[in-house]
């Protein structure tokens, strides 16, 4: 499921240090509150991962173990250990776990390359941390607050009729 | 047990031949000096049984007359009924020693001497010691398991004999399934025994060319030829008492020779090597599995000098 | 029928708990079990919690200690059988008979279950390893047909578990080489069956290809429904032809066989998937759960909608039906 251009085209127009800040927020409060993370990922927390939303104009390149989180255009090709890429809602869903990323990709809704382990390792990581990106994010999440709200309702209906 | 001399064993032929064809190779292995004991018998498919009954007690005769300790396999998977009963038969009537390659004639065998073929799992020394106790003689090992594992099985299980498939497409796999009559657009219950068509099985590669594996009946097998040579002297060091050639589509006395060769230091594994590759063109040879990498690997035998 | 759910992570298994599971089945974070993936399995202390979680609401779990031991480290699986024990597993599931004969001399007390990858498929394999190691249940192979698994049900002396719903092996479990051959690791030793450290993916034109220890294993176009890079559902060239050598990008669905597996006296449902997410656990566990309650007539509108979350979004009935060889 593709994002409403509605949605999409304004979050890609946004100046790129504005998402930057963004994701940063997320990412670290996700890493704060879910320390167990690290633990299923081991070895594979010092890789690269891209993450590239087919629905919009961004790619977001993290190392958990550096805390790090870097997002650009798609034309900057970063190099990366792992990548993935499918629609936003489909990675929020399964950032959340509210997805099974073997159905998705079988179903051709997500590709992933690279150091396939480090990808399933990361995986299955997320799918035990029981992230919840309203709760989890709550106020922290400042003026992109309702942003995470609107996308997180639409994972939840996708989610229920497996349709992400 | 170390440095008793490394006795060269022959396998079931794995593929099915015309029953004439199947009698007249056992014919000739009767007459090759440099095999010690042979293992007959259907592992494959009990469909096939027939084409090699009628000849089976005269080979194994003519196997034993020459001097050959005779042994008879059971198969590797046994689900009808038909099947249980076969190798029911086996254990109860066998003139000769039995191969146990599945549970049931494992468990049928119990208390009565028997040898264990590779396709009982054995992955460790306190199981072969168990299958020693309940009569186990001789164990053919699996050809997945690296020379770390065969070690340190024989170490756990001093009185008993080990077996390591030294010659031959690997048996990777079995299936209720018959891919090869699926192959030529025919079911398992209806297959025209189609498998008889290809004496050395089907090749299957993969859809950029290259070279896989082997179709033969519902069995899956490597493409490439294990061939343990080079590593014969850390698997005599080991404590294998035997190594185990299984038969392919070529002159099989030739390999045997060429085995005991370099066994015998006549010639060094480098000119055996080349034998077989002369004896039997065409394949890759492969011995990974001895190495614990890909079983598809060819370590070259320097490597195997600079780790020993 | 009991329905014996998979779980790879705490989380999945209380979903699996929650969504109606009889029994969850899990195993360790090391090669004593059969899913040893890279962020999978349960530590003691995960363990430990998940026995009481399912206790808490009267689900059983089982321990999955389904490999082979690896010769000289035989302790690593000792010890996981003494922590299952003393954690206090219903039952462990085991395919190696050193492995069996020590749980059955240390823990004489313990629930013993053989694993499918015991490869016991048929009446006197099945009857030896009761009367040896007093296994309670076995898991069948999937090399039988529902009319095979009718007939042995009555000769032998312990339960039967069978397959029902999820990844399909196209060999006889624990006889399978095919991944250690193309990558060195295999499922009776590492626990790991197509590893992911030797997968890659990559694009060529318009195709996704698939790739095991860098042998091809097919190529899907851009739409195509995918598999797993399992090596027996690969496409290959054959014979001047091209196509699934052994089977396609498919799983296992039996549920239309039900009522006859019932019959034929199966005590235990098994899914298939401990590497799957927590989301598709709570999917087919609902659902399955739910079919067992339904009448024949209700149970393909409930499973419908499952066939889109399998390998190549469609299922199979497998060497349970005859045909199928």
């Amino acid at each position: 499921m593709i994002l409403p251009k509605a949605i999409s085209q304004p979050i890609s127009r946004l100046p790129l240090p504005v998402i930057q800040q963004g994701a940063r927020l997320v990412f670290n409060q996700m890493l704060r509150q879910h320390p167990t993370l690290f633990d299923r990922l081991g070895n594979h927390a010092t890789k690269s991962f891209r993450f590239t939303p087919a629905d919009l104009d961004l790619t977001f390149l993290i190392v958990p173990a550096g805390r790090s989180i870097t997002v650009s255009r798609k034309s900057a090709r970063m190099h990366a250990d792992a990548s993935a890429g499918g629609p936003l809602l489909t990675l929020l869903a399964l950032l959340e776990g509210r997805i099974d990323g073997d159905a998705m990709f079988f179903a051709r809704s997500l590709s992933i390359s690279g150091d396939m382990e480090a990808m399933l390792a990361l995986r299955n990581a997320l799918d035990d941390s029981g992230f919840d990106l309203p709760r989890d994010l709550g106020k922290a999440a400042g003026p992109f607050a309702p942003l995470i709200t609107r996308l997180a309702e639409m994972v939840r209906q996708r989610a229920l009729v497996g349709l992400v | 047990m170390a440095g008793r001399t490394l006795r060269i064993t022959l396998g079931p032929v794995p593929y099915l031949w015309d029953g004439e064809a199947w009698r007249d190779f056992y014919f000739r292995i009767a007459d090759c000096a440099w095999l010690d004991a042979v293992t007959l018998g259907e592992v494959v498919c009990s469909k096939r049984i027939h084409f090699t009954q009628p000849f089976i007690d005269a080979v194994a005769n003519r196997l034993a007359d020459a001097g050959k300790q005779v042994s008879l396999a059971s198969m590797a998977m046994v689900t009808l009924e038909r099947e249980a009963m076969l190798t029911r038969k086996l254990v109860e009537a066998s003139p000769w020693p039995v191969e146990a390659n599945d549970l049931s004639a494992l468990g049928l065998l119990s208390g009565k001497p028997h040898l264990v073929g590779p396709f009982v799992n054995v992955y460790n020394g306190a199981t072969a010691r168990m299958l020693a106790s309940r009569g186990a003689t001789r164990i053919c090992l699996g050809p997945e398991l690296p020379l770390a594992s065969v070690s340190e099985i024989i170490a756990a299980s001093p009185g008993t004999d080990f077996e390591v498939f030294a010659f031959g497409r690997l048996p990777l796999a079995i299936s209720a399934r018959c891919a090869h009559a699926r192959a030529k657009g025919n079911s398992k219950d209806n297959c025209q025994f189609v498998c008889q068509d290809d004496p050395d099985g089907l090749a299957v590669d993969t859809l950029d060319g290259q070279s896989f594996l082997t179709l033969n009946g519902v069995q899956t097998m490597s493409h490439t030829c294990q061939v343990l040579l080079a590593e014969l002297p850390a698997l005599q060091q080991a404590g294998v008492s035997h190594i185990r050639l299984s038969p392919q589509h070529c002159d099989m006395a030739q390999v045997a020779e060429t085995f005991a060769h370099v066994r015998d230091l006549r010639i060094d594994a480098s000119e055996g090597e080349a034998r077989l590759r002369a004896i039997y063109p065409d394949v890759p040879l492969s011995n990974g599995f001895h190495y614990g990498t890909a079983g598809a690997d060819w370590v070259p035998a320097a490597a195997e000098q600079v780790s020993a | 029928m009991e329905l014996i759910c998979p779980a790879g992570t705490p989380a999945a298994f209380r979903e699996a708990v929650d969504a109606g599971a009889d029994a969850v089945y899990c195993g360790f974070r090391d090669e004593t079990n059969a899913r040893n993936f890279p962020g999978l399995n349960f530590t003691r202390e995960e363990l430990g919690a998940s026995i009481a979680y399912g206790k808490a609401r009267n689900v059983q779990t089982y321990v999955a200690l389904n490999t082979f031991m690896r010769a000289g480290a035989e302790q690593l699986w000792y010890t996981a059988a003494d922590n299952a024990v003393l954690l206090g597993a219903d039952a462990l599931i085991v395919a190696d008979l050193a492995l069996m004969a020590y749980i059955a001399e240390s823990h004489p007390q313990q629930r013993l279950h053989v694993s499918v990858q015991a490869s016991a498929s048929n009446a006197d394999a099945i009857n030896f390893l009761v009367q040896t190691f007093g296994a309670k249940r076995l898991v069948l192979p999937r090399v039988l047909t529902v009319g095979d698994i009718a007939a042995l049900a009555p000769k032998v002396a312990c339960e039967l578990e069978v397959f029902a719903f999820g990844g399909l092996c196209v060999m006889a479990e624990g006889r399978c080489s095919l991944s250690s051959y193309a990558t060195g690791l295999s499922p009776n030793m590492q626990g790991v069956c197509s590893p992911a450290s030797h997968v890659r993916y990559r694009e060529d034109g318009e195709e996704m290809v698939s790739e095991l220890g860098g042998y091809t294993i097919n190529r899907f176009g851009a739409d195509e429904p995918a598999g797993y890079p399992t090596l027996c559902k690969g496409r290959f060239h054959i014979a001047n032809d091209e196509g699934y050598a052994f089977e396609d990008p498919v799983s296992l669905d039996v549920m239309e066989h039900l009522d006859a597996l019932r019959d034929a006296g199966v005590t235990a449902l098994k899914i298939e998937g401990r590497q799957r997410g927590k989301a598709y656990v709570a999917e087919v566990v609902s659902r399955l759960r739910q079919a067992l309650a339904a009448t024949p007539e209700q149970r393909p509108a409930l499973l419908a909608h499952l066939r889109r979350l399998s390998e190549g979004q469609r299922t199979t009935a497998g060497a349970y039906e005859k045909k199928w060889r």
